[in-house]
């Protein structure tokens, strides 16, 4: 023991002296340290200025496009002829497509989403939901494009065998295999809002002699619809951008129709056909892009903030 | 309760009583003067005057809640690190104050080292651990680094135990072992103070015992003040104590004084084990 | 009185469990039902694809003939993208991360910032696309070329790449930092030395998951003109390139044309997919054999 705090006696100084020296650097040091926060917070100012960008160019960019075409025409019109000599500028066509596929994706993902979360939550042990989850969650890893080409190559050949009349562009078929894709989506969120329902609710109901089916939906969906409902929401705001899989099997008939066997355009798709064509910048055909995209973030930005109060709502519950 | 208490305290008083008649005119290290803390709306300290001396332990007791741990986190500015802490009054560490604006945190906790609840080493190997501190200091020549860890290991007692795998990952070393490194990579920067928030805590009977004796042998080169919600440890190893509650001192004095006599009703009532 | 009816309950209650039986195996069904469709399309696609994987098409020139064609030069514009994509957002989204969990003060900016990274989050991909054209391909002058694709997809999963590096700091404990600035370590000295090691292999795996959302996307490259046939390999962050996705996309297209492209585009796809595959393993890897237990 005393050998031990001669030894710490006399190196107490070489060590501290040591120290000291290197505080003549200090005010470099002190100078950096400001900086760096600083320096931090412009990367985090990227995103920031990453959405103020993208509000710059497609207002500024639509402004354009609107001092050619009206308003009324565009939202109005059923007609969408860009490269005619007599052109038209409806965006109805578009919404149409978009709506059907949308609506459809939703017919899938809805409600497979939903008792998919019913099972994982309710009826799943957690080995089985251990196992199932990450599996469904690859689902949502394809990238869209492999989607796009299952449902040209794949799903189009398979619907017209069992139903001739259906074209070979159309839009059921993305619009089935677009559900697929978000049912990962619907079915994690609302599988989210579901565990946190408090499991008191669930003793509850079985105490009364309620099967777990009762339970789930008399109780648990009840308790958990706005987790469920948000789900949705994003859903749909994924189906509207999504964008490969209507591009490819959709094919580029600006139709305003409801008839799914049809061959439709959506407002993601028009971008990608009008941007990669050779559209000159300056033009309509160019500025209309710009419009459409408008609209489309729009759409998506509207049906994000919903999701986002209809969740918080949900959360204050309990 | 009470009865038990002097069976812990009266041997360890016997042996100190000589030596602190010679030790009585010590210099403060630290000197409160009327330190107040709030967190937010609820105020932590009020009005804290205290005179800790150099080259000795200092054990603050006290029930949950008391500011016990707030008040020696305040001893190295700890404190600011939670955002809505407000600070008044004055903290002057070998003269000069510590919480005016220009007295510079990095500066100071590099003389106040601090040793925390649980054993907190970092993810590197248990060389890099003791070595981060002189690192971060400038010092980066290799063989004045293995001289300060291995210093820095011998004086706190686990040398010994680690000298053959000075590169694997502390995280291997039991819960006592993390703490006495804790202790050896606070020592390696050669503080003049020692801050301990309940170093024991979080320890099984025998590890406790092996850090109670290393904080008695560092004692003769470091000013050493200890939280504990121990009240057997604090009588066995610390000089005078303060008894804390609802963040004020109720009693500040010499450790066989305050155990045996206490001036106030409330430290009879705590030591008595009537509350906390 | 009684106004339960005892023996009516109990008739009740086998129709009940029944009904409670089956709808459990639907429930199953419908979990089930998407890895189904998963396993067709994988089968599908690797039986179409699988024979036109050789040597000559993983490392040749694309080719307007099905034969010759090869896809070395996707590939390669997917690995430029790939370094891009790494280089801007790990940087930019570890940054950005740091700043608001350690350094911002918790107000109006930061929840500011917060708030418009998880909108970002949510904007189409095809967006993103048009912001890149109109900034990079046109404004800044860069034409189709890697750096102009790699900045477009950056900025897409940055907010990815921000939000996963912000858990993986939040789960550092506070204790360490505590040790450190004990020890009189500055801030930055004690995120550079201790919180963000730590940090780092959660970091890697969210932002290899990020870099693997980003090689797969087609839309923003599409938008941006990147050129169908492209013979020569790419070079440098400021030549033209095609990738992996953006061939797909053309073959599937020329599919209707001639029928041999659908399989050349099985076959891209099954190179795409065998890269996420290894993409994710090694952050599961990094996940599993770096990553502290606290």
């Amino acid at each position: 023991m005393t050998t031990k705090n001669v030894s710490v006696s006399t190196a107490n100084l070489s060590t501290k002296q040591l120290m000291n020296e290197k505080k003549s650097a200090a005010s470099i040091k002190n100078v950096f340290e400001k900086m760096v926060p600083a320096v931090l917070f412009l990367f985090a100012a990227v995103s920031v200025l990453t959405t103020i960008a993208i509000l710059y160019t497609l207002i500024t960019e639509a402004v354009h496009f609107f001092q050619r075409v009206s308003f009324t025409e565009f939202f109005t019109s059923t007609n969408l002829k860009p490269l005619s000599q007599n052109p038209s500028f409806g965006l109805l066509p578009l919404l149409s497509g978009t709506l059907l596929s949308t609506i459809i994706a939703m017919v899938v993902a809805g409600p497979i989403g939903l008792m998919a979360a019913i099972y994982l939550s309710e009826y799943a042990s957690d080995r089985v939901r251990k196992l199932l989850k990450p599996m469904l969650e690859l689902l949502a890893g394809i990238p869209t494009i492999v989607y796009g080409f299952f449902a040209f190559t794949f799903v189009t050949p398979l619907l017209r065998s069992i139903w001739p009349e259906i074209e070979l562009t159309n839009i059921l078929s993305p619009g089935l295999v677009m559900g697929i894709m978000i049912i990962p989506m619907v079915a994690s969120l609302s599988e989210d809002a579901m565990n946190s329902v408090p499991n008191t609710m669930r003793e509850g109901a079985y105490g009364l002699g309620a099967t777990k089916l009762e339970t789930a939906i008399k109780v648990v969906i009840p308790a958990a619809i706005s987790g469920i409902v948000a789900s949705f929401v994003l859903a749909i705001s994924r189906a509207i951008g999504e964008t490969m899989i209507v591009t490819i099997a959709s094919g580029s008939t600006k139709n305003f129709s409801f008839d799914v066997t049809e061959s439709m355009q959506t407002m993601t798709a028009y971008i990608v056909e009008v941007s990669s064509g050779d559209a000159a910048a300056g033009t309509t055909v160019y500025y209309s892009i710009y419009a459409v995209a408008l609209t489309l973030f729009t759409m998506t930005f509207l049906m994000n903030l919903l999701a986002k109060k209809i969740a918080r709502r949900f959360r204050e519950e309990y | 309760m009470a009865v038990q208490t002097q069976l812990y305290a009266v041997p360890a008083i016997e042996k100190k009583e000589s030596k602190n008649k010679n030790e009585v005119e010590k210099e403060s290290i630290f000197e409160t003067k009327s330190l107040n803390l709030w967190y937010g709306e609820t105020q932590a300290l009020k009005n804290i005057d205290l005179k800790i001396p150099e080259k000795s332990i200092t054990a603050i007791i006290g029930p949950s809640g008391c500011g016990k741990s707030t008040f020696i986190k305040t001893l190295n500015r700890m404190v600011e690190l939670i955002p809505s802490v407000q600070t008044k009054g004055d903290i002057h560490y070998k003269g000069s104050n510590i919480l005016s604006k220009d007295y510079s945190a990095e500066a100071l906790r590099t003389d106040v080292g601090m040793v925390f609840q649980k054993p907190n080493p970092f993810p590197k190997s248990i060389y890099d651990n003791v070595a981060y501190g002189p690192r971060i200091h400038g010092i980066k020549k290799k063989s004045i680094l293995d001289d300060i860890v291995e210093k820095s290991l011998k004086d706190a007692f686990i040398w010994d135990e680690v000298k053959d795998r000075l590169k694997e990952n502390a995280f291997g070393l039991s819960g006592g072992q993390q703490q006495r490194l804790c202790i050896a990579r606070c020592l390696a920067i050669e503080p003049e103070v020692i801050l301990m928030d309940e170093p024991t805590s979080a320890l099984d009977p025998i590890s406790t015992t092996k850090v109670e004796e290393l904080i008695q042998s560092l004692k003769k080169q470091y000013s050493i003040v200890i939280v504990t919600h121990n009240m057997q440890q604090a009588a066995r190893i610390s000089d005078q104590t303060a008894f804390f509650l609802n963040g004020e001192v109720v009693e500040f004095g010499k450790t066989e004084e305050l155990f045996t006599e206490p001036k106030d009703s409330r430290t009879m009532d705590y030591i008595n084990g009537r509350f906390g | 009185m009684q106004y339960i009816d005892r023996l009516q309950v109990r008739k009740r209650i086998n129709f009940r469990l029944r009904l409670n039986s089956i709808l459990k195996y639907v429930f199953l069904g419908a979990t089930l039902s998407g890895l189904v469709v998963l396993a067709i399309l994988l089968i599908r696609t690797v039986s179409q694809g699988f024979a036109w994987i050789d040597w000559n098409f993983i490392t040749g020139h694309l080719s307007m003939d099905p034969e010759k064609a090869g896809i070395m030069g996707a590939i390669l514009g997917t690995f430029w993208l790939m370094l891009v994509v790494v280089f801007f957002t790990l940087f930019l989204g570890m940054g950005a991360a740091i700043y608001l969990e350690l350094y911002a003060k918790k107000g109006r900016i930061h929840s500011l910032i917060q708030t418009n990274i998880a909108n970002l989050a949510g904007v189409p991909s095809i967006v993103y696309g048009i912001l890149g054209l109109t900034v990079f391909v046109r404004l800044m002058d860069f034409g189709s070329t890697v750096l102009a694709g790699g900045l477009t997809l950056s900025l897409l999963v940055l907010p990815i790449v921000i939000v996963s590096s912000q858990e993986a700091l939040r789960a550092v404990p506070q204790t360490l930092g505590e040790a450190s600035y004990g020890l009189g370590a500055s801030k930055w000295q004690t995120i550079k030395s201790i919180i963000l090691p730590t940090a780092l292999p959660s970091i890697l795996t969210g932002s290899i998951l990020a870099l693997s959302r980003a090689i797969g996307e087609t839309a923003p490259l599409v938008v941006l003109g990147i050129p169908a046939l492209l013979i020569p390999f790419p070079g440098g962050f400021m030549d033209r390139f095609t990738a992996l996705p953006m061939q797909i996309y053309y073959w599937t297209l020329d599919a209707a044309l001639v029928e041999e492209y659908a399989n050349l585009a099985a076959a891209s796809i099954i190179i795409l997919l065998l890269m996420l595959f290894i993409l994710n393993s090694i952050a599961i890897y990094i996940r599993n054999k770096f990553q502290h237990r606290f």
